[in-house]
């Protein structure tokens, strides 16, 4: 017996389904119940009951890529803060390798850099490294907090939410998983699209969002709304899919992360796809050369 | 007897009005406000977070720290400001009302701290501060596996009745206040201040515990209304 449908919003302590459900992330066995651990969207699959978060918290996995602040100049590494409750370190041999040079003349604290986390010990501090192109310094540019939950929303199925944006605003953003966004264009593009990141974050669990954001950059930027009236439905119907299907990625992720028992071997499916289709698709824009393809960095250039 | 009207014109098993806000504060990862009769409490959550005060920390699981505080002008009398014997109790038993229903075992070294600011007091604040710390907690998306709520029972012109009110509390002649994981009806918080008869005592109890589920609805209802309508 179940008592909530797919993607109905549950609150901590709720009943779910009974015993013959398996429970998921997100949820708990108690007397043969399944219930909600956490504020979320329900996501039903296979008789698996997983609650997906509204907000939360960023853990370091090992294999994500992520955006971090340096917060302390060390003997032999940097503190790094990856807005999550443990801090990074990177170590100066991920820099240098046997070479040895003044650790704050090449990074500084205060400086923001795009990182992937090498490794996570038992205690959860995650070791940083800057292995993969596109890893490195930020120069310039603002940064957008959102949760980390969100962070599959906003880059939408295969980059198209991310992709739109880019398009449309002419900055260049990076998101990293731990929910920080790096955006770098002009002054005012950069101020209109941490509203419309924000915005994202804020409905991200309704639909239709990417026609929402769509209709209001186009608004804000050309005054007009998009003006190709039979091409917009279609796409609305195409548009409707892939927010499901990112929802079945997130959960393909969840269930696969389950399994191997929190120690994660993979790399991060989701966006490492929607990387890789990118980069198919568009293989004759050679800006997006950006990155090999054995590593899933994730930064979509401009045109 | 139980038709007796009490001094604000309550029946004896009969709440104060209560009004229950999630996620009013921007800038907290959790929040909540909440009205009970004539107090008005505000809650922020921040974390789970990295500590700077090491030696809380446990290696296998989070950890919890609660400051509750009256604001000087929350009662008649101006409060002194700064934390005092009265309000390092309510700090504890908050925490330990609340850790049962948490699990923060995905959480190891790390701390969340709940700010419960009374900014004005009517009887009750207790309880009134564990219900909305609750909520504030759900708010900032920790898992958890009930929502605790609180409220009080107690003993007025031997009479036992539900939620006193600060009139009541004074003058009456006792006062138990409870909190309770409502799933399951297990008790987080017990205390009992004055004399009652064994009777007596159960009856508090049971009316108390009836109060708890009253005041959840509302809780449930302020958190489905702030994430629902978007």
């Amino acid at each position: 017996m179940i008592y909530v449908e797919n993607k109905d919003l549950v609150i901590p302590g709720q009943v779910l389904a009974d015993d013959e459900y398996y429970s998921g992330r997100g949820t708990f066995k108690e007397n043969g119940k399944v219930c909600s651990s956490l504020i979320g969207l329900v996501s039903l699959r296979n008789k698996k009951i997983r609650v997906i978060p509204l907000k939360s918290k960023y853990v370091p996995k090992k294999g994500d890529v992520v955006i971090g602040k340096i917060n302390d100049v060390r003997f032999s590494m940097w503190d790094v803060d990856i807005n999550s409750p443990y801090s990074g370190i990177l170590p100066a041999f991920e820099v240098f390798g046997r070479e040895k040079k003044e650790l704050n003349k090449v990074y500084d604290v205060g400086d923001v850099l795009f990182l992937r986390v090498v490794d996570v010990d038992e205690i959860k501090k995650a070791k940083l490294g800057l292995k993969g192109r596109g890893m490195g310094k930020f120069k310039g540019g603002i940064i957008v907090d959102i949760a980390p939950t969100k962070v599959p929303r906003l880059i939408g199925k295969k980059g198209s939410m991310i992709n739109m944006i880019k398009d449309k605003t002419n900055c260049k953003i990076v998101v990293g998983q731990n929910g920080l966004v790096w955006v770098k264009g002009d002054e005012d593009m950069e101020q209109l699209t941490k509203d419309v990141i924000h915005l994202i974050e804020a409905e991200a669990h309704t639909s239709g969002l990417t026609n929402k954001i769509k209709n209001k950059l186009y608004l804000a930027i050309d005054g007009e709304l998009p003006h190709e009236e039979v091409n917009e439905e279609e796409e609305e119907f195409v548009l409707e899919k892939p927010k499901l299907q990112n929802f079945k990625e997130e959960l393909e992720q969840e269930e696969r992360e389950a399994e191997e028992n929190k120690i994660e071997k993979e790399e991060k499916p989701n966006i490492a796809e929607v990387i890789e289709e990118l980069k198919r698709k568009n293989k004759k824009d050679n800006a997006l050369s950006y990155g090999d393809n054995s590593n899933n960095s994730f930064i979509l250039n401009n045109k | 007897m139980s038709e007796m009207i009490r001094q604000d014109g309550r029946k004896f098993d009969e709440l104060r009005p209560i009004k229950i806000e999630a996620g009013v504060l921007e800038r907290a990862d959790g929040s909540a406000y909440l009205e009970v009769g004539g107090n008005k409490i505000l809650v922020a959550v921040y974390g789970p977070r990295e500590s700077y005060i090491r030696r809380l920390l446990e290696p296998n699981t989070g950890v919890i720290r609660v400051r509750y505080n009256m604001a000087p002008f929350s009662v008649d009398d101006r409060k002194r400001p700064g934390p005092d014997r009265r309000s390092s109790e309510i700090s504890k038993i908050t925490a330990d009302a609340l850790r049962p229903a948490l699990m923060l075992e995905n959480y190891p070294r790390s701390m969340i701290d709940i700010y419960i600011e009374v900014i004005e007091a009517e009887g009750g604040t207790r309880c009134a501060g564990i219900t909305a710390a609750s909520v504030a907690l759900v708010d900032a998306g920790i898992p958890m596996k009930d929502i605790v709520v609180g409220c009080a029972a107690g003993k007025v012109n031997d009479e036992v009745v539900l939620d006193l009110s600060e009139y009541e509390d004074k003058e009456g002649q006792a006062d138990v206040p409870l909190a309770i994981m409502p799933r399951t009806g297990e008790i987080t918080l017990l205390q009992s201040d004055g004399n009652l008869t064994e009777e007596e005592f159960a009856k508090a109890i049971d009316l108390a515990m009836e109060g708890c589920l009253e005041v959840s609805k509302l809780q449930k209802e302020a958190l489905m209304k702030k994430y629902s309508t978007e």
